[in-house]
């Protein structure tokens, strides 16, 4: 019987956490292999169809983009609350309110030109995301509401907002009793950049991980952040306004994630339908805690998570897998990497015979 | 509003707030054991999954609740090794829980919507149910609801009147402490984690063979999370859990009659009613509550010394 104890390594080895992360996906492919297998699918064909309906052309990367795009600024939004030890799990309401937002906007001055019309539609998501971030952060301050269950109630209560609105306010009377609003002008649309279907939004991605990055690394308020999520009695010493600090991360988190749903909206269906939730919010914490909460690394992790969106499209339409395949996959993942994560902070050796 | 209106609705208060209760129940239990599980959500759903899939291949309810109440305790079992062996962390180990429970119910469940399973019918108790008032309402449900009933005092007396149930909140309290004196805090963990995933499978199974005996997607539709929520309310008691969760079973059957009869409210407002209310019972709950009423050493995982 081997004899096992474990130890904590002095100093993390770099390289370990990338190779707990391939780990990772590798052993969730095999589980999902099985999982195909159990349902009579054939699991080798069926790994190939995830990657090549993925990567396979160009295409289907150009969608991988698309989607990343989303869950990219969603993703940022939740590793700074996350980076603060606030567990924001909201992404997905507050995309419903940026979403809300925007199309508030295109709907009220359709005839404004684009100039115009799209900064103020990343306005009002911004407000939008950005107050449905800052309710859990007030409560949870003043209050002490928990703000785990709090947002994750506001994302129940976002997404019916959504559908009152368009069911009943909104709805365009000429969609044949669909819920869905009008579509949207063309000045309310993100325009795509050059000849690929990707829209703007990659920028605006590029953009916002630039000023994350910097924020943390080069000044003040990122510094006190940092200090604050791994030491709250630090903080409290050092006299870093920790309420004020919430506030302003809860916001821009929600706000990230509101700008999402902008170009959700805006950009992909050119209006605003129930079928705009489908749960990037919640795939965006995936990403984050993969990423370990590093902005150039959601941007990797948030390309492989779009990529198994739509490989998973490609696997529904081949061989009718049900979409929630990707689901079990997210949530493989991340609790695989999570239970790898172990080794990047110990090691393990033979316990010596005393 | 006359008594013909306000018995069905107690009535159906009761059903509906079954499925929570026996969730928050589990929740309670972990929690008490100093393990936080976001995963209750998962937990539920597959077991609801696994009762319907059971009842309808063997026709036996009884078998079909134990099933559940297995597959619950199988998918916290999973929250257990990554949290207890890996020190992975709670939090995102109970989200990663729930995203997975939820898609494997819709992947294994997506070709049963619709179809119906046998499972467990209102009956009327023998002497009581002609109780004018109370009989309607307390004594002519399903079996499962006085499973859940009895779950209570069972719960307390576990928790407070016995060894074991002290070992197990002296873990949750000061875990270090705990082992010092002996105690295995593993062991005790695996047992919070295990019994409240098999309660919250037991919920599930409720939803199932008992609230619909019909398969539909997305059929825990958050009562999970109000699970969790609802055991902040009860400041960890089982008594006041049971209380909490028929307050929201009100709720919801009161909002389902208001739908039926059709009120001119869009029925997006009228189905925010449950979650609007977990958050005001929520902070109203945390506002009130003390520091001391949590699990001093929840969610904090115990490191191994070299």
């Amino acid at each position: 019987m081997l004899n096992l104890t474990a130890y904590k390594r002095q100093e993390p080895r770099a390289w370990s956490s990338c190779l707990v992360f391939l780990g990772a996906v590798l052993l969730s492919l095999a589980i999902s292999a099985l999982m195909l297998k159990l349902q009579g699918k054939p699991a080798l064909q069926g790994i190939e169809l995830l990657f090549r309906g993925a990567l396979g052309s160009r295409w289907s990367i150009e969608d991988c983009l698309i989607k990343a795009i989303p869950i990219f600024l969603c993703s940022l939004g939740v590793a700074i609350a996350f980076r603060l030890q606030i567990w924001n799990i909201g992404a997905e309401g507050q995309f419903a309110l940026g979403a809300i937002g925007a199309t508030w906007a295109a709907l009220t001055f359709p005839d404004q030109p684009a100039t115009i019309l799209l900064p103020l539609m990343a306005g009002m998501a911004f407000i939008g995301g950005g107050l449905w971030g800052l309710i859990p952060a007030l409560l949870k301050l003043r209050m002490r509401a928990n703000e785990i269950i709090v947002t994750l109630m506001l994302n129940y209560i976002a997404i019916l907002i959504l559908d009152y609105l368009v069911y009943g306010r909104w709805k365009d009377p000429s969609s044949f009793g669909f819920p869905m609003t009008r579509a949207f002008s063309p000045a309310a649309i993100v325009p795509k950049i050059a000849t690929t279907e990707i829209n703007w939004g990659l920028v605006l991605c590029l953009v916002c991980g630039l000023v994350m990055w910097i924020f943390f690394r080069f000044t003040r308020t990122g510094f006190e952040l940092k200090v604050s999520g791994e030491n709250l009695n630090a903080t409290r010493y050092a006299g870093i306004p920790y309420d004020k600090l919430v506030c302003f991360v809860m916001i821009f988190s929600g706000a990230l994630a509101g700008w999402a749903g902008f170009i959700e909206a805006s950009a992909t269906i050119n209006r605003l339908q129930p079928s705009i939730m489908v749960g990037y919010g919640y795939t965006a914490i995936v990403v984050a805690w993969l990423a370990r909460l590093n902005p150039l690394t959601i941007g990797v992790a948030s390309f492989l998570l779009a990529a198994l969106r739509v490989g998973v499209e490609n696997l529904q339409l081949e061989l009718q897998v049900p979409a929630a395949f990707g689901g079990i996959m997210e949530g493989l993942i991340l609790l695989t990497v999570l239970a790898g994560s172990y080794f990047i902070e110990f090691g393990i050796r033979l316990r010596k015979r005393s | 509003m006359t008594a013909e209106l306000i018995i069905p609705l107690l009535a159906a208060a009761i059903q509906s707030g079954t499925p929570i209760l026996y969730a928050t129940l589990g929740e309670i239990l972990t929690e008490k054991a100093g393990v936080l599980n976001l995963g209750v959500e998962g937990m539920m759903i597959t077991g609801a999954l696994a009762a319907f899939v059971t009842a309808q291949a063997t026709g036996q309810p009884v078998l079909a609740f134990a099933v559940a109440g297995l597959a619950g305790a199988a998918v916290g079992g999973v929250h257990a090794i990554v949290c207890l062996w890996f020190l992975g962390n709670q939090v995102v180990s109970g989200l990663a829980l729930t995203i997975f429970g939820l898609g494997l119910a819709d992947y294994l469940g997506t070709p049963l919507i619709g179809q119906t399973a046998p499972g467990f019918d209102k009956f009327a108790v023998p002497f009581f149910h002609g109780l004018p008032g109370l009989g309607p309402i307390l004594f002519q449900q399903d079996a499962l609801v006085y499973v859940a009933i009895v779950l209570v005092p069972l719960l307390w007396f576990f928790l407070e009147k016995c060894r074991w149930g002290l070992n197990l909140r002296a873990v949750g309290e000061y875990p270090d402490a705990a082992a010092a004196a002996g105690i295995s805090v593993l062991r005790y963990r695996w047992i919070g984690i295990l019994g409240g995933g098999c309660m919250a499978g037991f919920g599930g199974a409720y939803l199932s063979l008992a609230y619909t005996h019909l398969w539909t997607n997305n059929l825990t539709a958050g009562r999970g999370w109000i699970a969790v929520a609802l055991v902040i309310f009860a400041f960890w008691r089982p008594g006041r859990a049971l209380l909490g969760a028929y307050l929201f079973g009100g709720v919801m059957a009161f909002q389902l009659r208001l739908q039926a009869v059709g009120t001119h409210l869009p029925s997006s407002l009228l189905l925010m009613l449950p979650y609007l209310l977990t958050v005001i019972v929520l902070v109203f709950s945390s506002w009130k509550s003390h520091q001391t009423d949590a699990p001093a050493a929840l969610g904090v995982n115990m490191e191994p010394n070299d």
